[in-house]
Protein backbone atom coordinates (compact mmCIF):
# COMPACT_ATOMS: atom_id res chain seq x y z
CA UNK A 1 0.00 0.00 0.00
CA UNK A 2 1.43 3.66 -1.18
CA UNK A 3 1.58 5.92 2.13
CA UNK A 4 1.16 9.27 1.55
CA UNK A 5 4.21 11.86 1.06
CA UNK A 6 4.82 13.71 4.20
CA UNK A 7 6.75 16.24 4.74
CA UNK A 8 8.13 17.38 8.34
CA UNK A 9 7.63 20.73 8.90
CA UNK A 10 9.86 21.33 11.41
CA UNK A 11 12.78 19.78 9.51
CA UNK A 12 12.33 21.99 6.85
CA UNK A 13 12.12 24.86 8.91
CA UNK A 14 15.79 24.01 10.44
CA UNK A 15 17.04 23.19 6.81
CA UNK A 16 15.50 26.42 5.59
CA UNK A 17 16.55 28.59 7.95
CA UNK A 18 19.71 26.75 9.37
CA UNK A 19 18.73 27.00 13.07
CA UNK A 20 18.22 24.86 15.48
CA UNK A 21 14.77 25.44 16.24
CA UNK A 22 11.26 24.60 15.92
CA UNK A 23 9.09 27.53 16.35
CA UNK A 24 7.30 28.65 13.40
CA UNK A 25 8.25 32.55 14.24
CA UNK A 26 7.79 35.63 11.83
CA UNK A 27 6.95 36.24 8.61
CA UNK A 28 10.74 35.81 7.13
CA UNK A 29 10.91 32.56 8.42
CA UNK A 30 7.54 31.08 7.21
CA UNK A 31 8.19 32.53 3.58
CA UNK A 32 11.59 30.54 3.58
CA UNK A 33 9.69 27.54 5.14
CA UNK A 34 6.57 27.67 2.38
CA UNK A 35 9.26 28.08 -0.25
CA UNK A 36 10.60 25.09 0.68
CA UNK A 37 7.72 23.37 1.06
CA UNK A 38 6.19 24.31 -2.42
CA UNK A 39 9.41 23.05 -3.83
CA UNK A 40 8.98 19.62 -2.13
CA UNK A 41 4.97 19.43 -3.12
CA UNK A 42 6.34 20.60 -6.50
CA UNK A 43 8.05 16.92 -7.27
CA UNK A 44 4.30 15.32 -5.45
CA UNK A 45 1.96 17.06 -8.05
CA UNK A 46 -0.39 15.02 -10.15
CA UNK A 47 -2.92 14.59 -7.70
CA UNK A 48 -0.83 13.24 -5.17
CA UNK A 49 -1.55 13.42 -0.88
CA UNK A 50 1.07 15.52 0.92
CA UNK A 51 1.09 15.13 4.45
CA UNK A 52 2.45 18.65 6.15
CA UNK A 53 3.40 16.73 9.49
CA UNK A 54 3.59 19.84 12.46
CA UNK A 55 4.32 17.21 15.45
CA UNK A 56 7.80 18.91 16.12
CA UNK A 57 6.61 22.40 15.92
CA UNK A 58 6.75 24.48 19.25
CA UNK A 59 5.63 27.83 18.98
CA UNK A 60 3.73 29.37 16.09
CA UNK A 61 2.96 32.81 15.55
CA UNK A 62 0.45 34.10 13.25
CA UNK A 63 2.61 36.08 10.87
CA UNK A 64 4.59 32.83 10.34
CA UNK A 65 0.83 31.11 10.28
CA UNK A 66 -0.28 33.07 7.23
CA UNK A 67 3.12 32.25 5.62
CA UNK A 68 3.38 28.57 6.04
CA UNK A 69 -0.21 27.74 6.25
CA UNK A 70 -2.64 30.27 4.44
CA UNK A 71 -0.60 31.77 1.30
CA UNK A 72 0.61 28.04 0.61
CA UNK A 73 -3.44 27.02 0.34
CA UNK A 74 -4.09 30.02 -1.97
CA UNK A 75 -1.11 28.68 -3.84
CA UNK A 76 -2.73 25.34 -4.24
CA UNK A 77 -6.17 26.33 -4.91
CA UNK A 78 -4.87 29.02 -7.82
CA UNK A 79 -3.20 25.81 -9.41
CA UNK A 80 -4.18 23.94 -12.22
CA UNK A 81 -6.96 21.12 -10.61
CA UNK A 82 -6.05 18.89 -13.55
CA UNK A 83 -2.70 18.61 -11.99
CA UNK A 84 -2.17 20.39 -8.60
CA UNK A 85 -1.35 18.15 -5.67
CA UNK A 86 -3.85 17.75 -2.05
CA UNK A 87 -2.19 18.73 1.14
CA UNK A 88 -3.65 17.48 4.59
CA UNK A 89 -2.49 18.94 7.63
CA UNK A 90 -1.06 16.58 10.57
CA UNK A 91 -0.21 16.86 14.13
CA UNK A 92 -1.36 20.64 14.64
CA UNK A 93 -2.12 20.25 18.31
CA UNK A 94 -5.06 21.47 20.29
CA UNK A 95 -2.84 24.66 21.45
CA UNK A 96 -2.29 25.47 17.67
CA UNK A 97 -5.78 25.11 16.41
CA UNK A 98 -6.94 28.14 17.62
CA UNK A 99 -4.40 30.26 15.38
CA UNK A 100 -4.58 28.22 12.58
CA UNK A 101 -8.36 28.44 12.58
CA UNK A 102 -8.00 32.44 12.96
CA UNK A 103 -5.80 32.88 10.28
CA UNK A 104 -7.85 30.91 8.16
CA UNK A 105 -11.16 32.30 8.67
CA UNK A 106 -9.21 35.80 7.98
CA UNK A 107 -8.70 34.73 4.13
CA UNK A 108 -11.65 32.15 3.82
CA UNK A 109 -10.17 29.49 3.47
CA UNK A 110 -10.36 25.93 5.11
CA UNK A 111 -7.84 22.95 5.24
CA UNK A 112 -8.65 19.06 6.12
CA UNK A 113 -6.16 18.38 9.57
CA UNK A 114 -5.64 14.75 10.49
CA UNK A 115 -6.52 14.91 14.50
CA UNK A 116 -4.27 12.74 16.87
CA UNK A 117 -7.51 10.35 17.21
CA UNK A 118 -6.63 9.91 13.38
CA UNK A 119 -9.74 11.31 12.60
CA UNK A 120 -10.10 13.93 9.41
CA UNK A 121 -11.94 17.27 10.67
CA UNK A 122 -12.59 20.38 8.34
CA UNK A 123 -10.93 23.59 9.79
CA UNK A 124 -11.26 27.19 8.89
CA UNK A 125 -13.89 28.71 7.27
CA UNK A 126 -17.04 26.38 4.75
CA UNK A 127 -20.38 26.41 4.30
CA UNK A 128 -22.93 24.58 6.21
CA UNK A 129 -23.40 22.62 3.24
CA UNK A 130 -19.97 22.54 2.46
CA UNK A 131 -19.13 20.91 5.82
CA UNK A 132 -22.08 18.47 5.26
CA UNK A 133 -21.30 17.38 1.71
CA UNK A 134 -17.31 16.98 2.98
CA UNK A 135 -18.39 14.99 6.33
CA UNK A 136 -20.27 12.61 4.26
CA UNK A 137 -17.59 11.85 1.49
CA UNK A 138 -15.13 11.53 4.69
CA UNK A 139 -17.78 8.46 6.55
CA UNK A 140 -17.83 6.68 3.14
CA UNK A 141 -14.11 7.32 1.61
CA UNK A 142 -15.63 7.44 -1.66
CA UNK A 143 -18.98 8.95 -2.84
CA UNK A 144 -20.72 10.16 -6.15
CA UNK A 145 -23.28 12.97 -6.06
CA UNK A 146 -26.20 10.38 -6.73
CA UNK A 147 -25.67 8.57 -3.37
CA UNK A 148 -25.32 11.67 -1.40
CA UNK A 149 -28.46 13.21 -2.95
CA UNK A 150 -31.51 11.73 -0.86
CA UNK A 151 -28.83 12.12 2.45
CA UNK A 152 -28.53 15.99 1.49
CA UNK A 153 -32.02 16.37 0.67
CA UNK A 154 -31.28 18.93 -2.08
CA UNK A 155 -30.91 17.04 -4.85
CA UNK A 156 -28.07 15.24 -7.11
CA UNK A 157 -27.47 18.36 -8.90
CA UNK A 158 -26.87 20.43 -5.65
CA UNK A 159 -24.79 18.27 -4.01
CA UNK A 160 -22.39 17.95 -7.01
CA UNK A 161 -22.14 22.13 -7.32
CA UNK A 162 -20.67 22.10 -3.48
CA UNK A 163 -18.33 18.64 -4.07
CA UNK A 164 -17.22 20.58 -7.08
CA UNK A 165 -17.09 23.45 -5.04
CA UNK A 166 -14.77 21.49 -2.36
CA UNK A 167 -12.51 19.83 -4.86
CA UNK A 168 -11.56 23.00 -6.04
CA UNK A 169 -10.28 23.99 -2.53
CA UNK A 170 -8.86 20.75 -2.97
CA UNK A 171 -10.38 19.87 -0.03
CA UNK A 172 -11.82 15.87 -1.51
CA UNK A 173 -9.87 14.57 -4.35
CA UNK A 174 -12.43 14.13 -7.88
CA UNK A 175 -12.00 11.39 -9.48
CA UNK A 176 -13.81 9.34 -12.94
CA UNK A 177 -16.46 7.90 -10.44
CA UNK A 178 -16.91 10.40 -7.63
CA UNK A 179 -14.95 12.07 -4.83
CA UNK A 180 -12.25 10.86 -2.40
CA UNK A 181 -11.57 12.22 1.33
CA UNK A 182 -8.02 13.00 0.96
CA UNK A 183 -7.83 10.58 4.69
CA UNK A 184 -7.85 7.87 2.13
CA UNK A 185 -4.74 6.57 0.91
CA UNK A 186 -3.80 6.97 -2.69
CA UNK A 187 -4.20 3.00 -3.25
CA UNK A 188 -8.39 3.16 -3.11
CA UNK A 189 -8.51 5.62 -6.12
CA UNK B 1 22.63 72.30 29.66
CA UNK B 2 18.91 71.15 29.79
CA UNK B 3 17.85 69.06 32.82
CA UNK B 4 15.35 66.28 32.34
CA UNK B 5 14.53 65.18 35.76
CA UNK B 6 12.96 61.42 35.59
CA UNK B 7 10.23 60.46 37.91
CA UNK B 8 10.91 59.08 41.40
CA UNK B 9 9.13 55.62 39.69
CA UNK B 10 9.24 55.68 35.84
CA UNK B 11 6.23 53.74 33.94
CA UNK B 12 4.51 54.32 30.32
CA UNK B 13 2.29 57.01 32.49
CA UNK B 14 5.19 58.90 34.18
CA UNK B 15 7.48 58.55 31.30
CA UNK B 16 4.88 61.40 29.62
CA UNK B 17 6.54 64.23 32.08
CA UNK B 18 10.10 63.31 30.80
CA UNK B 19 8.70 63.46 27.05
CA UNK B 20 6.86 66.72 28.85
CA UNK B 21 10.03 68.23 29.35
CA UNK B 22 11.51 67.71 26.11
CA UNK B 23 8.93 69.11 24.10
CA UNK B 24 9.75 72.45 23.84
CA UNK B 25 13.52 71.87 23.43
CA UNK B 26 15.34 71.55 19.45
CA UNK B 27 16.19 68.04 19.12
CA UNK B 28 20.25 69.03 19.16
CA UNK B 29 19.48 70.47 22.46
CA UNK B 30 22.04 69.01 24.96
CA UNK B 31 20.13 66.98 27.35
CA UNK B 32 21.32 66.22 31.48
CA UNK B 33 19.00 62.92 31.67
CA UNK B 34 18.86 63.11 35.99
CA UNK B 35 17.69 59.78 37.32
CA UNK B 36 19.50 60.42 41.09
CA UNK B 37 16.18 60.27 42.60
CA UNK B 38 14.39 57.22 40.61
CA UNK B 39 13.75 54.62 42.94
CA UNK B 40 12.20 51.97 40.71
CA UNK B 41 11.57 51.58 36.91
CA UNK B 42 9.08 49.63 34.61
CA UNK B 43 10.64 47.40 31.96
CA UNK B 44 8.50 50.28 29.60
CA UNK B 45 10.69 53.37 31.37
CA UNK B 46 13.89 51.17 30.88
CA UNK B 47 13.03 50.72 26.93
CA UNK B 48 11.45 54.30 26.66
CA UNK B 49 14.42 55.63 27.78
CA UNK B 50 16.87 54.06 25.54
CA UNK B 51 14.55 54.96 22.58
CA UNK B 52 14.54 58.56 23.59
CA UNK B 53 18.59 58.84 23.94
CA UNK B 54 18.28 57.28 20.51
CA UNK B 55 15.86 60.16 19.25
CA UNK B 56 18.71 62.89 20.38
CA UNK B 57 21.23 64.19 17.96
CA UNK B 58 23.66 64.99 20.40
CA UNK B 59 24.23 62.18 23.15
CA UNK B 60 22.66 63.22 26.32
CA UNK B 61 24.20 63.09 29.67
CA UNK B 62 22.90 60.32 32.12
CA UNK B 63 22.99 60.43 36.02
CA UNK B 64 22.14 57.08 36.89
CA UNK B 65 19.86 56.41 40.29
CA UNK B 66 21.94 56.82 43.41
CA UNK B 67 19.70 54.56 45.34
CA UNK B 68 22.42 51.42 45.29
CA UNK B 69 19.53 48.45 45.01
CA UNK B 70 17.89 50.24 41.79
CA UNK B 71 21.21 51.25 40.41
CA UNK B 72 22.22 47.47 40.55
CA UNK B 73 18.67 46.13 39.28
CA UNK B 74 19.17 48.17 36.22
CA UNK B 75 22.42 47.48 35.63
CA UNK B 76 20.82 43.27 36.05
CA UNK B 77 17.89 44.44 33.36
CA UNK B 78 21.25 45.32 30.74
CA UNK B 79 20.20 49.13 31.36
CA UNK B 80 23.25 50.02 30.95
CA UNK B 81 24.86 47.79 28.66
CA UNK B 82 23.16 49.83 25.76
CA UNK B 83 22.97 53.36 27.83
CA UNK B 84 26.70 53.25 27.97
CA UNK B 85 26.59 53.99 23.74
CA UNK B 86 23.74 55.99 23.59
CA UNK B 87 24.20 58.65 26.80
CA UNK B 88 27.59 59.93 28.37
CA UNK B 89 26.49 57.87 31.42
CA UNK B 90 28.08 60.42 34.65
CA UNK B 91 29.27 58.69 37.97
CA UNK B 92 29.70 54.74 38.44
CA UNK B 93 27.14 52.40 37.57
CA UNK B 94 27.07 48.65 39.37
CA UNK B 95 28.69 45.93 37.21
CA UNK B 96 26.19 43.49 35.68
CA UNK B 97 26.42 40.53 38.07
CA UNK B 98 25.34 37.04 36.88
CA UNK B 99 25.52 34.93 39.68
CA UNK B 100 22.17 36.38 41.39
CA UNK B 101 19.52 34.44 40.10
CA UNK B 102 17.34 37.31 38.29
CA UNK B 103 13.79 37.44 38.78
CA UNK B 104 13.94 39.69 34.98
CA UNK B 105 12.51 37.36 32.37
CA UNK B 106 13.78 39.42 29.95
CA UNK B 107 16.34 41.61 30.09
CA UNK B 108 16.52 44.43 27.95
CA UNK B 109 17.28 42.58 24.53
CA UNK B 110 17.79 44.91 21.30
CA UNK B 111 15.59 44.15 18.63
CA UNK B 112 16.04 44.78 14.48
CA UNK B 113 15.34 41.68 12.59
CA UNK B 114 14.12 38.52 12.41
CA UNK B 115 16.49 36.19 14.25
CA UNK B 116 16.21 38.47 17.34
CA UNK B 117 12.62 37.57 17.15
CA UNK B 118 13.71 33.86 17.32
CA UNK B 119 16.41 34.82 19.84
CA UNK B 120 14.10 36.29 22.65
CA UNK B 121 11.33 34.00 21.84
CA UNK B 122 14.25 31.04 23.07
CA UNK B 123 15.20 32.83 25.73
CA UNK B 124 11.93 33.44 27.64
CA UNK B 125 10.18 30.19 26.43
CA UNK B 126 11.35 28.25 30.00
CA UNK B 127 11.47 31.18 32.03
CA UNK B 128 7.71 32.51 30.89
CA UNK B 129 5.97 28.71 30.93
CA UNK B 130 6.76 28.94 35.01
CA UNK B 131 6.05 32.80 35.81
CA UNK B 132 2.50 32.24 33.40
CA UNK B 133 1.49 28.77 35.53
CA UNK B 134 3.01 29.26 39.09
CA UNK B 135 3.04 33.29 39.96
CA UNK B 136 0.06 33.86 37.48
CA UNK B 137 -1.74 30.71 37.83
CA UNK B 138 -3.19 30.64 34.26
CA UNK B 139 -3.53 27.60 32.58
CA UNK B 140 -0.45 25.71 30.70
CA UNK B 141 -1.93 26.66 26.98
CA UNK B 142 -1.45 30.58 27.93
CA UNK B 143 2.25 29.93 27.33
CA UNK B 144 2.05 29.32 23.72
CA UNK B 145 -0.09 32.47 22.92
CA UNK B 146 2.27 34.38 24.86
CA UNK B 147 5.18 33.54 22.78
CA UNK B 148 2.51 34.69 20.30
CA UNK B 149 2.14 38.09 21.64
CA UNK B 150 6.42 38.71 22.21
CA UNK B 151 6.71 37.13 19.06
CA UNK B 152 4.11 40.16 16.95
CA UNK B 153 4.79 42.51 18.89
CA UNK B 154 8.95 42.18 18.34
CA UNK B 155 7.80 41.80 14.62
CA UNK B 156 6.68 45.51 14.94
CA UNK B 157 9.59 47.19 14.97
CA UNK B 158 11.21 44.46 12.24
CA UNK B 159 8.62 44.62 10.17
CA UNK B 160 7.51 48.53 10.24
CA UNK B 161 10.14 50.79 12.11
CA UNK B 162 12.72 51.26 10.23
CA UNK B 163 15.31 51.27 12.86
CA UNK B 164 16.15 48.71 15.79
CA UNK B 165 14.13 48.82 19.07
CA UNK B 166 14.35 47.10 22.74
CA UNK B 167 12.01 44.44 24.14
CA UNK B 168 12.46 43.44 27.77
CA UNK B 169 10.01 41.85 29.94
CA UNK B 170 9.97 41.31 34.06
CA UNK B 171 7.50 39.65 36.38
CA UNK B 172 6.50 41.80 39.31
CA UNK B 173 3.59 42.67 42.21
CA UNK B 174 2.09 45.36 40.85
CA UNK B 175 0.61 47.01 44.43
CA UNK B 176 -0.01 50.18 43.05
CA UNK B 177 -2.96 49.19 41.59
CA UNK B 178 -3.84 45.29 42.25
CA UNK B 179 -1.74 44.01 44.61
CA UNK B 180 -0.52 41.14 42.49
CA UNK B 181 1.63 39.94 39.82
CA UNK B 182 1.55 40.59 36.50
CA UNK B 183 3.72 40.29 33.47
CA UNK B 184 4.75 43.03 31.63
CA UNK B 185 6.47 43.60 27.98
CA UNK B 186 7.54 46.80 27.00
CA UNK B 187 8.56 46.91 23.13
CA UNK B 188 10.10 50.21 22.28
CA UNK B 189 11.53 52.00 18.86
CA UNK B 190 12.37 55.26 17.99
CA UNK B 191 11.65 54.19 14.56
CA UNK B 192 9.03 55.76 11.67
CA UNK B 193 5.99 55.26 14.25
CA UNK B 194 2.45 53.85 13.08
CA UNK B 195 1.31 56.84 11.12
CA UNK B 196 4.37 57.01 8.38
CA UNK B 197 4.45 53.78 8.45
CA UNK B 198 0.83 53.62 7.02
CA UNK B 199 1.09 56.86 4.67
CA UNK B 200 4.80 55.08 3.21
CA UNK B 201 2.54 51.59 1.91
CA UNK B 202 -0.65 54.42 0.73
CA UNK B 203 -2.58 52.95 3.16
CA UNK B 204 -4.34 56.08 4.54
CA UNK B 205 -7.86 55.70 5.02
CA UNK B 206 -10.39 57.80 3.12
CA UNK B 207 -10.99 60.47 5.75
CA UNK B 208 -10.57 64.37 6.24
CA UNK B 209 -9.28 63.71 9.87
CA UNK B 210 -6.00 62.19 9.62
CA UNK B 211 -3.58 62.00 12.81
CA UNK B 212 -1.49 59.75 14.94
CA UNK B 213 -4.68 59.04 16.86
CA UNK B 214 -5.81 58.13 13.86
CA UNK B 215 -3.19 55.86 12.33
CA UNK B 216 -2.97 54.47 15.67
CA UNK B 217 -6.89 53.35 15.38
CA UNK B 218 -6.39 52.18 11.96
CA UNK B 219 -3.22 49.89 12.86
CA UNK B 220 -3.96 48.57 16.20
CA UNK B 221 -7.86 48.53 16.07
CA UNK B 222 -8.72 47.41 12.38
CA UNK B 223 -5.96 45.55 11.88
CA UNK B 224 -4.54 47.80 8.61
CA UNK B 225 -1.04 47.12 7.59
CA UNK B 226 1.35 49.36 5.16
CA UNK B 227 1.57 46.29 3.57
CA UNK B 228 -1.50 45.78 1.40
CA UNK B 229 -1.07 41.78 1.38
CA UNK B 230 -4.71 40.47 2.88
CA UNK B 231 -2.63 38.43 5.34
CA UNK B 232 -1.39 41.51 6.92
CA UNK B 233 -2.17 42.94 9.93
CA UNK B 234 -3.35 39.68 12.06
CA UNK B 235 -0.37 39.97 14.46
CA UNK B 236 -2.37 43.03 16.55
CA UNK B 237 -5.70 41.05 16.05
CA UNK B 238 -3.81 37.86 17.85
CA UNK B 239 -2.02 39.85 20.24
CA UNK B 240 -5.67 41.79 21.34
CA UNK B 241 -7.49 38.23 21.27
CA UNK B 242 -5.02 36.66 23.77
CA UNK B 243 -5.12 39.74 26.15
CA UNK B 244 -8.52 39.65 25.98
CA UNK B 245 -9.01 36.09 26.94
CA UNK B 246 -6.10 36.69 30.06
CA UNK B 247 -7.73 40.12 30.73
CA UNK B 248 -4.51 41.39 29.91
CA UNK B 249 -3.59 45.18 28.79
CA UNK B 250 -2.71 46.39 25.70
CA UNK B 251 -1.33 50.11 24.78
CA UNK B 252 0.27 51.23 22.36
CA UNK B 253 1.79 54.90 21.86
CA UNK B 254 2.57 56.67 18.43
CA UNK B 255 3.93 60.37 17.52
CA UNK B 256 1.33 62.23 20.22
CA UNK B 257 -1.14 59.83 20.59
CA UNK B 258 -1.58 56.29 22.75
CA UNK B 259 -4.51 54.05 22.30
CA UNK B 260 -5.11 51.46 24.79
CA UNK B 261 -7.54 48.38 25.77
CA UNK B 262 -8.38 48.71 28.92
CA UNK B 263 -8.78 45.72 31.15
CA UNK B 264 -12.27 46.13 33.80
CA UNK B 265 -8.74 46.14 36.76
CA UNK B 266 -6.95 49.11 35.17
CA UNK B 267 -8.33 52.87 35.39
CA UNK B 268 -6.64 53.90 31.89
CA UNK B 269 -8.36 56.11 28.83
CA UNK B 270 -8.82 54.22 25.75
CA UNK B 271 -7.25 56.84 23.88
CA UNK B 272 -5.39 60.16 24.44
CA UNK B 273 -4.26 62.59 21.94
CA UNK B 274 -2.02 66.25 22.15
CA UNK B 275 0.91 64.11 23.81
CA UNK B 276 4.17 65.28 23.83
CA UNK B 277 5.83 64.17 20.03
CA UNK B 278 7.88 60.68 20.83
CA UNK B 279 9.05 59.32 17.45
CA UNK B 280 8.78 55.72 16.59
CA UNK B 281 5.94 53.66 18.53
CA UNK B 282 6.02 52.06 22.01
CA UNK B 283 4.16 49.06 23.05
CA UNK B 284 2.79 47.70 26.71
CA UNK B 285 1.46 44.75 27.37
CA UNK B 286 0.38 43.36 30.76
CA UNK B 287 -0.89 40.19 31.76
CA UNK B 288 -2.22 39.92 35.41
CA UNK B 289 -2.22 37.14 38.04
CA UNK B 290 -5.53 34.97 37.80
CA UNK B 291 -7.47 35.11 41.05
CA UNK B 292 -10.18 32.75 41.94
CA UNK B 293 -13.41 34.94 42.74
Amino acid sequence: MMSPHTIDVCQVLRSAVNQNYGNLLTRDTGMAVRHQIERELAANREGGITSLDFSSIGMMDYSCADEVVAKLLVLLQNDDITRGGYVVFCGIGEEHLELVESVLTHHGLALVCLCDDGCARLIGRASDAERRAWEMVRIRGHAAPAELADEFGFGEEIVARVLDDLSRRRLVRRNSTGFIALDVPDTVQ
Amino acid sequence: MNVITVPGSLDDQTFESVLEQIAKLPVDARLLVDARNTTWASPYGLTALLTLAQTREEKPQFFPPEKEDTASYWSRANFFRYADDLFEIKGRVPSQRTERESTTLLEITPVSKSDDVHTVVERIQSKAAHIITQNLHLESRAVLGFAMTLSEACQNIVEHAGRGGWVAVQNYNYRKRMGRHVVQIAVCDAGIGIRQSLESGNRRPLTDRWDDGQALETAVMQGMSRFPDHGRGQGFKGIRGYLGKWSGKLAVRSGTSRVAIVPPWDDDVPRRDHLSPMPGTQLLIMIPEKVER
